[in-house]
């Protein structure tokens, strides 16, 4: 009886419920039963940190945030939420604010994102070629990346000042007029884009490193055996070898550049800051965000942006996924 | 039985963690200590206080002479650099009822939006005696319509008009400062004429008239006793004319190219300071601090102080006691003594920021006081007069602060993006919409 019991605990104990009847060794059920409550509890138990991390400080934010959207609050009153369903959200897309707000984001992101990983290129094929002192190079160029945003935004701020800063004197000494860079649209746009390409510009270079060292020697003999000049090497070998690597920095870029706010934020400095420019020239969507929510304290209006600027996100990602599908069919139709 | 399953460890690892994910997200519920960090523990009194920019208690050693005074005492004192961030944590600490200090510090900007929606939050002045030494005006902002007073006034900012003489000499203006006084008195309009005179007849480079236009607009509305609102708390701003005048008077000194169009208290105007782009600055007297760190010893003696067209107040502050503070009595008995007379007194003999005691403003010991950076004018006398002129009456509302950078912003436009002035003020009047909500 014992050993046949046994039997039937330890095997069915994987399959699932023991169909034996009760009236058994209380202490060998309860075994059993933790050890079929191990088997499929612990992975979920393994991995509860990250999940209620996540549903904690990602999820229930996201939830709440879009809870708070739907509503008239105030920062200095909470507690105090008015339901206005989705006037937020019509009154956005009718402010021509979040419209001039998303088309500076796309072109501060343009202008700072397609030089920078296009000099990115540039620099991690240079630092491939085998030079004295390749591993200071390799770490210089990672220097800026390890820079703080508040840092170098402060810095550059300083060097595009309009009176007394240095890029207007260098510009003076070879005989151009100041530049007014905080007032201008697009000097703004620029001084701000270059921030950003001066912190990742080395950080982008070393992942296309890394990835141009994994293309195999071979390919590059037999290229140059065919007669391939050094350029033609760089655009027939090295591009398509690290192809995915370019596609991940693109993604990245792209999020970073949707997301930009301390750079534009202390370029402008105290409440240009916060507007992006008195015109609001160089105002990125982030920014509108801390406007309306730590400007003008409305968290109603905030979390609308907030909301807005993810289901950008999510409208880009499914826009690229589409377009990837469509090229990847195409071929194999023609 | 456990080799078969093998997994004893392997249990308790899971379990621990299950249980530490749990105790994460407990924590963030958070336990219930004091509301202040205050509080009374062997006879010995903690008392917290949040600041910002430099209000001088601490700067001054005040807070170290009362912690001398009363050995049972220890003040902590927190000091944020900048009012903005300061109050946008203040607002989230009310809201959420954790992180506040015993006493909180309150701009003038924000006391309207206090005494209309946190009034319960703050503990009541009125029953404190010896308080009834401060201008007619000042407590009188910091008190709810039914008579609660939520906190003692710190320093005021009175007006007068920085300049410098030796860019006036070169303009052949009067050096003098009673006589330069004179050119402008009673009305800012001739302080704009004599910009003109300056740009035609200053001989000696590149050096505008005024630093921002914007500073000109906020010494004019804040000479008169309705600014944005009124008494009932409507937005006026639109229809109040003293508003209108000072908009047009600030844009036609944009327009006419006598400001350096900078940006105060941001970069470019400290640079400016101290390489002298400019002759004059409007400067209440918190100000003169900020002018002769800025500009510098090398322009020692050439900035002096003249008295301003009309008196108007911009700025000062408040302490208040937050009710639910465990040492509540003892921090008001600390914000009474830091607001006496003798101690505002001391502050503006150290730092220059102004009592908003009358009794202090009318020491011997304040009116004396001059300042060696600006070629010994006697700064006592001058704001002590000035305070004087300050309307008896300052209507504030809850979104002056923001109203008045809104403002700020648009001369910007006029004096930098070139922007009409009609136009100008149609974008800071949909801004201020925005803003109010």
């Amino acid at each position: 009886m014992a050993t046949s019991t046994t039997k039937a605990l330890t095997g069915g104990g994987r399959r699932g419920p023991s169909p034996e009847p009760g009236g058994e060794n209380a202490g060998r059920r309860r075994g059993a039963l933790l050890h079929r409550l191990d088997l499929k509890g612990a992975p979920y138990a393994f991995v509860a940190p990250f999940f209620v991390v996540f549903a904690a400080f990602s999820f229930y934010p996201l939830l709440y945030t879009s809870w708070i959207s739907l509503h008239r609050v105030e920062l200095a009153t909470l507690d105090v939420m008015e339901w206005v369903a989705f006037d937020n959200y019509v009154a956005l897309w009718n402010d021509e604010r979040f419209w001039n707000a998303l088309m500076n984001t796309v072109t501060i992101g343009v202008i700072s994102t397609v030089p920078q990983l296009l000099m990115a290129l540039g620099l991690a094929h240079l630092l491939n070629y085998r030079m004295r002192g390749s591993l200071f190079f390799r770490v210089a160029s990672l220097v800026p990346y390890a820079t703080s945003v508040g840092a170098a935004a402060l810095v550059f701020t300083m060097l595009f000042e309009r009176d007394f800063g240095m890029i207007n004197w260098m510009l003076g000494l070879v005989g151009v007029d100041p530049v007014n860079w905080e007032a201008d649209k697009w000097p703004a746009q620029l001084a701000i884009s270059t921030i950003v390409i001066w912190r990742w510009t080395g950080y982008n270079a070393l992942l296309y490193l890394a990835a141009m060292q994994a293309v195999p020697a071979e390919r590059y003999e037999a290229a140059a055996i065919d007669g391939a000049s050094r350029w033609k090497q760089f655009t027939h070998v090295t591009v398509p070898g690290i192809r995915s690597t370019i596609v991940f920095t693109i993604v990245l870029s792209t999020i970073g550049a949707t997301q930009l706010f301390g750079e534009p934020l202390i370029f402008g400095q105290g409440p240009n800051g916060v507007t992006g420019g008195a015109d609001n020239q160089y105002q990125t969507l982030g920014l509108l965000l801390y406007e309306e929510g730590w400007k003008n304290y409305q968290m109603g209006r905030s979390a609308t942006v907030a909301w807005a600027m993810f289901l950008l996100l999510v409208l880009v990602f499914v826009t690229q996924r589409l377009i990837t599908r469509l090229r990847s069919r195409s071929p194999r139709t023609s | 039985m456990s080799t078969v399953h093998g997994s004893p460890r392997r249990r308790a690892v899971a379990v621990v963690a299950a249980a530490g994910a749990l105790a994460l997200v407990a924590g963030c519920g958070g336990g219930d200590e004091s509301v202040t960090g205050g509080g009374k523990k062997d006879g010995k009194v903690t008392i917290t206080m949040g600041m910002y920019g430099v209000m001088g208690f601490k700067e001054t050693g005040l807070l170290e002479q009362y912690e001398k005074e009363n050995p049972n005492v220890r003040i902590k004192a927190e000091v944020a650099g900048d009012e903005q961030t300061y109050y946008t944590a203040l607002q989230t600490r009310l809201a959420g009822g954790k992180g506040l200090k015993d006493i909180q510090g309150i701009e003038i900007g924000r006391a309207k939006e206090i005494v209309d929606t946190q009034a319960a939050k703050f503990a009541d002045f009125s029953d404190v005696k010896g308080t009834d030494h401060f201008l007619p005006w000042k407590q009188s902002q910091i008190t709810t319509e039914d008579g609660k007073v939520l906190g003692l006034g710190t320093d005021i900012g009175p007006m007068a008009v920085c300049y410098r003489k030796d860019y006036f000499e070169k303009a052949g203006l009067p050096t003098d400062r009673e006589e330069v006084a004179k050119l402008w008195e009673g009305d800012w309009s001739k302080y704009v004429e004599v910009g003109r005179t300056f740009k035609k007849d200053f001989k000696g480079g590149d050096v505008a008239y005024m630093d921002a236009a914007s500073g000109l607009f906020n010494a004019m509305v804040y000479g008169y006793p309705e600014q944005y609102y009124n008494a009932d708390g409507d937005l006026i701003y639109d229809k109040n004319p003293a508003v209108k005048q000072a908009w047009n008077l600030a844009a036609d000194a944009a327009e006419d190219g006598l400001s350096a169009k900078l940006r105060q208290f941001q970069p470019g105007w400290d640079p400016g300071l101290a390489n002298g782009t400019f002759a004059t600055a409007v400067c209440p007297a918190w100000m003169l601090a900020h002018i002769s760190e800025k500009a510098g010893e090398a322009n020692k003696g050439k900035w002096d102080v003249a008295k301003a067209p009309k008196g108007a107040n911009w700025g000062g502050s408040f302490f208040g006691v937050v009710d639910k503070s465990p040492v509540k009595e003892e921090a008001k008995k600390l914000v009474a003594w830091l607001t006496a007379p003798e101690q505002q007194a001391h502050i503006f003999k150290e730092l220059g920021s102004v009592p908003s005691s009358q009794k202090a403003l009318e020491s011997p010991e304040v009116k004396s006081v001059k300042s060696e950076y600006f070629d010994n004018a006697p700064i006592g006398q001058i704001f002590g007069e000035a305070a004087q002129e300050i309307p008896d009456k300052q209507i504030l509302g809850r979104k002056d602060g923001t109203i008045k950078d809104t403002f700020s912003q648009g001369l910007t436009l006029i004096e930098q993006q070139g922007t009409a002035r009609d136009q100008a003020w149609k974008t800071t009047a949909e801004r201020i919409e925005k803003a109010v909500g």
